[in-house]
Parts: structure tokens; C-alpha cells; sequence
């Protein structure tokens, strides 16, 4: 039933953005180049993907993006655990962080064009530098947070450092690092974009330039709904992961809104 | 003598003010003894455990166990917190493992040794649950099967039964007293019930708060397994109350 009604709701939901859509086409007031109709957008949709361009394309940038994305969720880890653990290191570093933090990926581009050329490495650098942040403060924000009586524990017990950090301080705040995950993989899904559109000759990123390039609207609003059902997907397959990470550690699971 | 504290003060210093919250403590235990340190609230039963457990030090005086001056906690005392401190993310088991990972001994070892403690404790059945899906009761218990995995020689008990109800506390307490008597451990145990006591210990150390002190030791003479409804048993929990001034001194005296 709950399900059912699920898929209900998202059938209304995007009928009703279809209908608009369409009433707007037929008033005439845009041109089709401005303003392409749903059944334009479908058929690029067909030829994208007949042609082949489509699925390699989202090859091309899931590819970029897990390569970003997962060894910026590496390194952050690994040094927020390291720096929630070392307080005093973490008060000099923190200061820094805070100032890098609230630059946007992109204002780096020039210089990692410089530095790094032109290819799939700049796309790679900007999804690294989206991710790494919010997860290591996220790791950093979990290990202050790990109760004082675990690692009472593992003391009592005669625990050496590097086992209090592996047995203890990282499973204790793994759950509040999947969230920091969760939180990082949208805003890193949000700079692929902008980080394929320079520079490069493939990926979700690079089809929104070329649709431009050639004035194609209707290229350029089916590349756009791929990326939104991309994330999308991206973002459900961290909530799986997210709760079964909660049913694992034994957190207690927020009842369902019905 | 296994355990002696010598003039033991503890100082806290917080913001430019100062709390004593242990004054002059001296106090000797002996090997095998349960002792309970009774007393209200803030009267540094906490203080002193932790003192006697190695997680802090006094401002003056010292712990010596077994001759050696106490100066950090030791698998060879091991503490169980009010809110039991297991790993969530562990079963059962695993919890009870976790002392023993430390020591350099086989798998089979660390399994067999787990499921003998667990066993002790009666949850054969759910050694691998997750800590969540226990009852408080049952959470203390694997804490306790936890502490005896490491076979310690002194075990601290922190108001352990202090968030149960008062039936499955009342079992605890039969439970502990068992253990204690098969396992022959040193058991010193935090409360501020004064049935609890009566019923558990060898020696009641009464402790009062401003600073705290000991005020005095009752002996309880009690064979095991005691009666919480004899005549002996409320005679003693009425001299506790005594020491507390619950209870008028007169009223004592003619029913003496
Ligand atoms: N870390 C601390 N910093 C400052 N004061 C402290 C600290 N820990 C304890 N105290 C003070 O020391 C006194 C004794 O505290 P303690 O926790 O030992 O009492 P307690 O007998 O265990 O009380 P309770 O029954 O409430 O647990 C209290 O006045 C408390 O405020
Ligand atoms: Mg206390």
C-alpha cells in the first residue's frame, strides 16, 4: 500500500510538470529553440541514446566522479580520524580548514588547469575538493563525539593507541561519517557539472557545452534530466547504505513517516 | 593488606574555584572482600572509585594495590560503568571478546573463554544479538561477563544497577552475589540504596558529602544468600539509616 502510494504520488507529481510544460509549448509564446516540448526532448532523448553518446557519456562521468569521490572520502577519513583524535593538531588545523572551506571548487579551476592540464584530471580535482571537505569535518565532528566511556573501556583493558582507533574511535563514529559521506556525494554530484565543462571532450558536463555549442535545447534539458536522475539514484544508493550502516551498529531506526 | 589508600584528598579545579571532593580518605580493603561505598549524591563515591581504578589521581596521598602505587586503570582491575560502556556495533560475543583481544591467545581460545562467561551470566541464547536488542538487565550482564572474561582480581561497580527497576535490580544483585562467591573476585561497588548494600557487602564504607569523607564502616556478618526480610538483615539497615540521622537515635535505642 505505502509503496503503491509512493509511486502514485511521484506519477501525479510529474504529470502535473509534463501538462505545464506542454500547456506552455501550445500557447506559442516561445520558439522551439527557446523552449523545446516534452516530445522534442524525448526524441533527443531516443537519438542520444541510439547513437550511443548517452551511456558512454555517463560512463565517462560516473567514472570521474568515483574516482574523485572516493579517494577524497579516503584521505578525508583517514585525516579527520587522525586529527579529531590529536586535539592540539586539529586547533591549528581547523582555522585553515575553515578558510578553504567556504571557497567553491571552481574558483580553484585556473590554477588546477594550470598545474594539472587540461583532461579528466581537472573534472577529478574539483569532485575531489567538493568531497573532501564536509567529510572531514564530518569525521572530525564524529570522533569528538565517540563517548568517553569506550575509550574508558579500552584503556581499562590495557588497548594499544592504534587498536583504540581502529577497534574503537572508528567503527564508534562510522555511523555520523556515512552521513558526512551522504552529504559530500550530493555536493560532489553538483561540481561534476561544472567541472566537465572545460576542458573536456566527454561526460554529462561536456553534453550540456556541446548542446549549447550547437543550439540544441532539446540535447540540453535531456542531458539536464539525466543529471538530476543520476544524482538521484547516487543519493538513494547511499541512503541504503546509510540505513543498513544503522541496523548494523545497532542504532535505533527513526520510524517511517506514513 | 590488598588494597590501602592513604590519606587520599582530591581537588578539582574548575574555572579559578575549587571543589574538594575527597577529604583525608583512608581505607584498606582486603583480598576477596565486597565492599560497598555508600553515601547521597556528590559525596565523591565516583571520585574515589576512579581514584582507586587508576582513570584519576588524588591531589595528595595514594592507592597502593598489591604493593604498587596505582597510577593508570589495568586489565588487572577492571571497571563497569552505570551505562555499561558496550560497543554497539558488536554482538554479544564480540563485546565479551574485547578484553581478551588484547592478550596474545588463540581464536578458539577467545571463543571458548567468551562463551564460558556468557554462559556464567545466562545469555548462551543471545550472543550474537547487538547490545540494542537487550534489555538494561541483560546489558549489564555482558558487561559483567565482559569484566570476568579478563579475569581481573578487583572489579569496580559504578551504581551499576542504578537505571533498572527494581525486580530485575533485585535479581542482579542475587546474580552478583553469586558470581562473587564462585569467582572469589575483590568486588567494589558503588551505591547510593541502602538495602543494596546491607545486601551485597562484606563492609559498608559510609561516605558524607562536604567534603567527602568516610564516616564510618559497617560490617555486615551476614551469611549468603541473605534474606532482605530477616530480622538481622533490617537490623543492620537500620544502623545504616542510623549513620545517615534518617532515623531518631531514641527509637533505636529502646527497641534495643
Ligand atoms: N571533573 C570534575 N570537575 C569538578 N568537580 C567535580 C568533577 N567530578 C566531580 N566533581 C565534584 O566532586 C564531588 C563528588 O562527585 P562524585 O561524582 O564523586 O559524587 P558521587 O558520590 O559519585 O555522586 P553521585 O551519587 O551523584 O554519582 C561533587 O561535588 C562534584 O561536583
Ligand atoms: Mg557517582
Amino acid at each position: 500500500m505505502n509503496k503503491i502510494g509512493k509511486l502514485v504520488n511521484i506519477i501525479i507529481g510529474l504529470s502535473i510538470i509534463l501538462i505545464l510544460w506542454q500547456v506552455v509549448v501550445l500557447t506559442g509564446r516561445y520558439e522551439a529553440s527557446l523552449l523545446p516540448s516534452p516530445l522534442m526532448v524525448l526524441n533527443a532523448l531516443k537519438e542520444v541514446i541510439s547513437n550511443g553518446s548517452l551511456f558512454t557519456n555517463i560512463q565517462v562521468s560516473l567514472l570521474r566522479f568515483f574516482v574523485g569521490y572516493s579517494s577524497a572520502v579516503i584521505l578525508a577519513v583517514v585525516f579527520g580520524l587522525i586529527l579529531g583524535w590529536f586535539e592540539k593538531v586539529w586547533a591549528i588545523i581547523d582555522p585553515i580548514v575553515q578558510v578553504l572551506r567556504p571557497i567553491s571548487p571552481i574558483a580553484w579551476f585556473p590554477f588546477i588547469v594550470l598545474w594539472l592540464g587540461i583532461g579528466d584530471i581537472p573534472a577529478i580535482a574539483i569532485i575531489f575538493i567538493a568531497s573532501f571537505f564536509p567529510v572531514l569535518l564530518s569525521t572530525v565532528s564524529a570522533v569528538k563525539k565517540v563517548d568517553k566511556t569506550y575509550l574508558k573501556v579500552a584503556k581499562n583493558f590495557g588497548m594499544k593507541q592504534y587498536s583504540v582507533l581502529t577497534k574503537i574511535i572508528f567503527p564508534a563514529s562510522f555511523p555520523s561519517i556515512v552521513t558526512g559521506l551522504h552529504i559530500a556525494l550530493g555536493s560532489a554530484w553538483v561540481f561534476l557539472v561544472a567541472g566537465e565543462m572545460v576542458g573536456v571532450q566527454s561526460g554529462l558536463g561536456f553534453m550540456i557545452i556541446d548542446a549549447r555549442n550547437s543550439l540544441r535545447s532539446d540535447l540540453l534539458l535531456a542531458a539536464i534530466i539525466n543529471i538530476g536522475v543520476i544524482g538521484l539514484l547516487l543519493d538513494k544508493l547511499v541512503n541504503i547504505f546509510e540505513k543498513w550502516v544503522g541496523k548494523t551498529w545497532g542504532i535505533a531506526q527513526e520510524p517511517e513517516r506514513s | 593488606m590488598f588494597i590501602k589508600i592513604n590519606n587520599a584528598s582530591k581537588t578539582y579545579k574548575n574555572n579559578n574555584r575549587d571543589t574538594k571532593s575527597l577529604d583525608n580518605i583512608n581505607l584498606t580493603i582486603e583480598k576477596g572482600e565486597f565492599i560497598c561505598l555508600l553515601g547521597p549524591s556528590g559525596c565523591g563515591k565516583s571520585t574515589l572509585l576512579n581514584i582507586i581504578a587508576g582513570f584519576d589521581s588524588p591531589t595528595n596521598g595514594e592507592v597502593i594495590i598489591d604493593d604498587k602505587s596505582v597510577k593508570e586503570p589495568s586489565p588487572n582491575y577492571v571497571t563497569i560503568f552505570q551505562n555499561y560502556g558496550l560497543l554497539p556495533w558488536r554482538s554479544v560475543k564480540k563485546n565479551v571478546e574485547l578484553g581478551l583481544e588484547v592478550k596474545k591467545i588463540s581464536k578458539e581460545e577467545k571463543s571458548k573463554i567468551a562463551d564460558e562467561y556468557i554462559e556464567l551470566v545466562g545469555l548462551t541464547k543471545f550472543s550474537k544479538h547487538h547490545p540494542s536488542q537487550l534489555s538494561g538487565g541483560m546489558q549489564q550482564r555482558v558487561a559483567i561477563a565482559r569484566a570476568l572474561a579478563v579475569d581481573p582480581e578487583i572489579i569496580f561497580m559504578d551504581e551499576p544497577f542504578g537505571a533498572l527497576d527494581a525486580m530485575t535490580r533485585m535479581n542482579m544483585q542475587d546474580e552478583i552475589s553469586n558470581i562473587w562467591e564462585q569467582k572469589k573476585k575483590t568486588i567494589i561497588f558503588v551505591t547510593h540504596d541502602i538495602e543494596e548494600a546491607v545486601f551485597l557487602a562484606d563492609r559498608i564504607v559510609i561516605m558524607t558529602p562536604g567534603p567527602g569523607k568516610v564516616k564510618s564502616i559497617i560490617n555486615v556478618p551476614m551469611k549468603r544468600k541473605r534474606d532482605r526480610t530477616n530480622e538481622e538483615f533490617l537490623k543492620i539497615r537500620d544502623r545504616v539509616f542510623l549513620e545517615f540521622k534518617m532515623k531518631e537515635e531514641i527509637e533505636i535505642e529502646y527497641s534495643i
